[in-house]
C-alpha cells in the first residue's frame, strides 16, 4: 500500500537524518575546548581527581569508542546521565519538554491568528491605505529578529507599562500538584482556569515576541497569494453568482493561497522552535533551551547530545505533520 | 422595441483616462434570443459581458449608460442589491473550463452553491436539481461527479458541468464567453450543441461573445459587430449573411472560412478598411470628449 511504503521511507530517512545528527553533535562538542569535569570539581582537585571522575562519565575513552557506548545505550532507552545536574538525560530533557512544546505552540498560535488577520485584511482592502499600513507592519516585524523583539516587549510591557509576567512560567504563589509538565493543557482539562490564565499571561511576552517575525512572513506570503487568486477565473465566476468580496476570499480563494503559506509555516515553525533557546532564557522560562544553554555553558556533554536530538526529533515531526496536512488540504495530492 | 436586456450607450474608460474601451455600446436582447457579438481581438466583446454581470477589472469603470435588465437599470442599484440581482437572474458560461472550476472544491457545491446561498433552496433540493442538470447535460452517475473534484473530470466534461451550474437558477440570461474556444476542436462541436439544445429547452436569452462568424450562423438569431469598442453594425444573422451593411462587417465575413467550403483562399480584412472604421470610431471620440 502506497501509504504503508511513505510511512516507512519516512520512518527511515528520519533515522539517518537523527544518526547524522548525533554523529555531527558528539564529535563537534568533543572537538571544541573546555572539559565539563574541571569545571564540575572544586579549585585544587589533583589531576588524579580529574582522571578517575573521567574513567566515571568514559570521556577517557576515544571519541568513536564514546559513540558506540553512548549508542549502545540509546538503543537500550538510556541516553546518559547529566554530569552537571546529576540526574538521567532523558528524564531531565522529557521534564522540560512539554514547557517548550506549550510555549512554541502558543507563539504559532499568534502567528497564525495575527499574519492571517493581517492578509485577509489586507487583501480585503487592496490598493487602499490599509494595505500600505499593513505591509509597512510586515516590513517592519521582519527586520527585526525574535530576541530583539523580546527586549523591546521587556522594556514596553514589563518596565514601561508593567501589565504582563516578563518572568518564568508560572506565579510562584501558586501551588498545584501538577500530574504532567504540560501545565497549560492539564490546567484546562482540570477545570482550574485561573491557573490556565496565569500561565497564558506568562507564556504571552516570550512568545509574542517569537510570533512577530513569523506572522509577519505568514501575512506577507498569505496576502500575496491571495490576491493573485482573486485574479482567477474561478473567483469571478463565483462573483457572478452573486456573491460578496468577503465570501469570495475566504471560500474561494483562502482554500487555495493558503497552500503555499502552509509550507512555509512548516519551515519558519522550526525556525521558531530554535529561537526559543535564547527567549526562554531572557523571560527565565524553564524549558528545554533554558537547559540548552546551561548545559552548554556546564559542558554538559551528554545533557547537550540528548537535548540536540531531542530538536532534531521535534523538527523532523513537524515537517511530518506539515506534510500530511498539505496533503489533506490539497485534493489534486489527495488522489495522487 | 426594448429588449429582456437592453444596453444603452454604454461607455467604459481605463479608470483616470478619457480612453474608452467601450463607445457609446448599444444593444437589445429579446427574452430567450441568442444575440452574437463578433469582432477581432480586443474590440471589447468581453468588455460588454463583463460589465452586465459586474466583473470589470478593477482598473476599468463605467463612464456613462444604462444596463436595463428586465427594465431594471442595473448601474442605479447599489452593488450588494445588483449582484444578487445579477446572481439571480443572470450567469456566466466561462472560456476556459479547466480555470473556471475552483480545485480545492468538489463539483457538487459548486454546481448547488448559488441555489442554497443566493436563492435560498434547502441543500437537498439543491442537490435534487444538480442530479437533474447533469443529465440534461449528458453526464450519467451524476452522483459520482459531484463527489469529483475538478482534476478528476476531463476538459469538456468540465465545460458541461459549468453549462449545467449556469442554467441551475434559471436564469433570463447567460453570457457566453467564447464557451468553445479552449476545448479540443471535436469536443467543440458537441458543446456548441449543448448550449443551443439547452438555450431552446430552457428559453433562456444569451449573449454569445466569439469571434468565430461560421459559430454565429449556427446558434444567433442576431448579433452586434464590434471593432474598437464601438458597435458597427447590429443586424438580424439572416441579414447579415445575405449582405453585411457596413464595409468592416463584410470584410470580416470574406475573412471568415465558409462553413460549406473551407478551403477557399480567405482575404484578410483590407487594410483601407481597417483605416476607415478606425477613423469613423475615433471621429465619434471628439464628440464625447467635447460632451464630457
Ligand atoms: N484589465 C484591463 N486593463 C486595461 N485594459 C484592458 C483590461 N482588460 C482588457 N483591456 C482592454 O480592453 C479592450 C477590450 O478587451 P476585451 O477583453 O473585451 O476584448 P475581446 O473583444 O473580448 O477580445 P478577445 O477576443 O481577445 O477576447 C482591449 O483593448 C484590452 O486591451
Ligand atoms: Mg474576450
Amino acid at each position: 500500500m502506497a501509504l504503508f511504503r511513505t510511512i516507512l521511507l519516512r520512518l527511515l530517512t528520519t533515522t539517518i537524518t537523527l544518526f547524522g545528527v548525533a554523529v555531527i553533535v558528539f564529535v563537534v562538542i568533543r572537538v571544541v575546548p573546555g572539559n565539563p569535569i574541571a569545571m564540575m570539581l572544586p579549585p585544587g582537585a589533583t589531576d588524579a581527581d580529574i582522571a578517575r571522575l573521567q574513567a566515571l562519565y568514559g570521556l577517557d575513552k576515544s571519541i568513536p569508542q564514546q559513540f558506540v557506548i553512548w549508542l549502545t545505550g540509546v538503543m537500550h532507552g538510556d541516553f546518559g546521565t547529566s554530569i552537571s545536574l546529576r540526574q538521567p538525560v532523558l528524564d531531565l530533557v522529557l521534564g522540560r519538554l512539554p514547557a517548550t512544546l506549550e510555549l512554541s505552540i502558543f507563539a504559532l498560535v499568534i502567528a497564525v491568528v495575527i499574519g492571517g488577520f493581517m492578509a485577509l485584511t489586507g487583501t480585503r482592502l487592496r490598493g487602499t491605505r490599509v494595505e500600505a499600513g499593513i505591509d509597512v507592519a510586515n516590513g517592519m516585524a521582519l527586520s527585526v529578529p525574535d530576541f530583539l523583539w523580546g527586549l523591546i516587549l521587556i522594556l514596553l510591557f514589563g518596565v514601561l507599562v508593567p501589565i504582563f509576567h516578563i518572568s518564568g512560567r508560572i506565579s510562584p504563589s501558586i501551588d498545584f500538584p501538577f500530574m504532567t509538565n504540560f501545565y497549560v493543557f492539564e490546567s484546562v482539562a482540570r477545570g482550574r482556569f485561573d491557573i490556565w490564565a496565569d500561565l497564558l499571561a506568562h507564556m504571552f511576552m516570550p512568545a509574542l515576541a517569537l510570533a512577530i517575525p513569523l506572522a509577519a512572513i505568514i501575512g506577507q506570503l498569505l496576502k500575496q497569494s491571495l490576491k493573485e487568486t482573486m485574479h482567477l477565473d474561478y473567483v469571478t465566476l463565483s462573483r457572478t453568482k452573486g456573491y460578496g468580496e468577503n465570501h469570495v476570499i475566504v471560500k474561494e480563494a483562502l482554500p487555495n493561497a493558503v497552500l503555499p503559506t502552509l509550507t512555509l509555516i512548516g519551515v519558519q515553525f522550526t525556525f521558531l522552535i530554535g529561537g526559543t533557546v535564547i527567549i526562554e532564557r531572557l523571560f527565565s522560562y524553564e524549558g528545554l533551551g533554558n537547559m540548552a544553554i546551561d548545559a552548554v555553558v556546564n559542558r554538559d556533554l551528554p545533557l547537550i547530545q540528548g537535548i540536540v536530538i531531542l530538536f532534531a526529533l521535534i523538527f523532523t515531526v513537524v515537517n511530518l505533520v506539515v506534510d500530511m496536512t498539505y496533503a489533506a488540504l490539497n485534493p489534486r495530492l489527495r488522489h495522487a | 422595441m426594448t429588449g429582456f436586456l437592453s444596453i444603452r450607450n454604454l461607455s467604459v474608460v481605463l479608470a483616470g483616462t478619457p480612453h474608452r474601451l467601450l463607445r457609446s455600446v448599444s444593444l437589445d436582447l429579446p427574452a430567450g434570443e441568442v444575440h452574437g457579438l463578433v469582432g477581432e481581438s480586443g474590440a471589447g466583446k468581453s468588455m460588454i459581458g463583463k460589465a452586465i454581470l459586474g466583473i470589470l477589472p478593477r482598473a476599468i469603470e463605467i463612464a456613462e449608460g444604462e444596463i436595463l435588465l428586465d427594465g431594471q437599470d442595473l448601474l442605479q442599484l447599489p452593488p450588494a442589491e445588483r449582484r444578487r440581482l445579477v446572481g439571480k437572474t443572470a450567469a456566466l458560461i466561462p472560456q476556459d473550463p479547466l480555470t473556471a472550476l475552483n480545485p480545492s472544491r468538489r463539483i457538487g457545491p459548486q454546481i448547488t452553491d448559488r441555489l442554497v446561498d443566493i436563492l435560498g433552496w434547502k441543500r437537498a433540493q439543491a442537490e435534487a436539481r444538480a442530479v437533474e442538470l447533469l443529465a440534461e447535460v449528458h453526464i450519467p452517475d451524476a452522483p459520482r461527479v459531484m463527489r469529483s473534484y475538478p482534476h478528476e473530470l476531463s476538459g469538456g466534461m468540465r465545460q458541461r458541468i459549468l453549462i449545467a451550474s449556469a442554467f441551475a437558477a434559471e436564469p433570463k440570461l447567460i453570457v457566453a464567453d467564447e464557451p468553445t474556444t479552449a476545448l479540443d476542436v471535436t469536443v467543440q462541436k458537441q458543446i456548441l450543441r449543448l448550449i443551443a439544445e439547452m438555450q431552446s429547452r430552457h428559453g433562456t436569452a444569451i449573449l454569445f461573445v466569439t469571434h468565430d462568424l461560421g459559430v454565429v450562423s449556427k446558434v444567433c438569431r442576431s448579433l452586434s459587430v464590434l471593432y474598437g469598442g464601438k458597435v458597427v453594425e447590429e443586424t438580424e444573422v439572416r441579414a447579415f449573411f445575405r449582405g453585411p451593411k457596413h464595409a468592416y462587417s463584410a470584410a470580416l465575413l470574406a475573412a471568415t472560412p465558409k462553413y460549406t467550403d473551407p478551403d477557399t483562399s480567405l482575404t484578410p480584412v483590407p487594410a483601407e478598411v481597417i483605416a476607415a472604421v478606425q477613423a469613423e470610431v475615433e471621429a465619434a471620440d471628439g464628440e464625447w470628449r467635447h460632451v464630457r
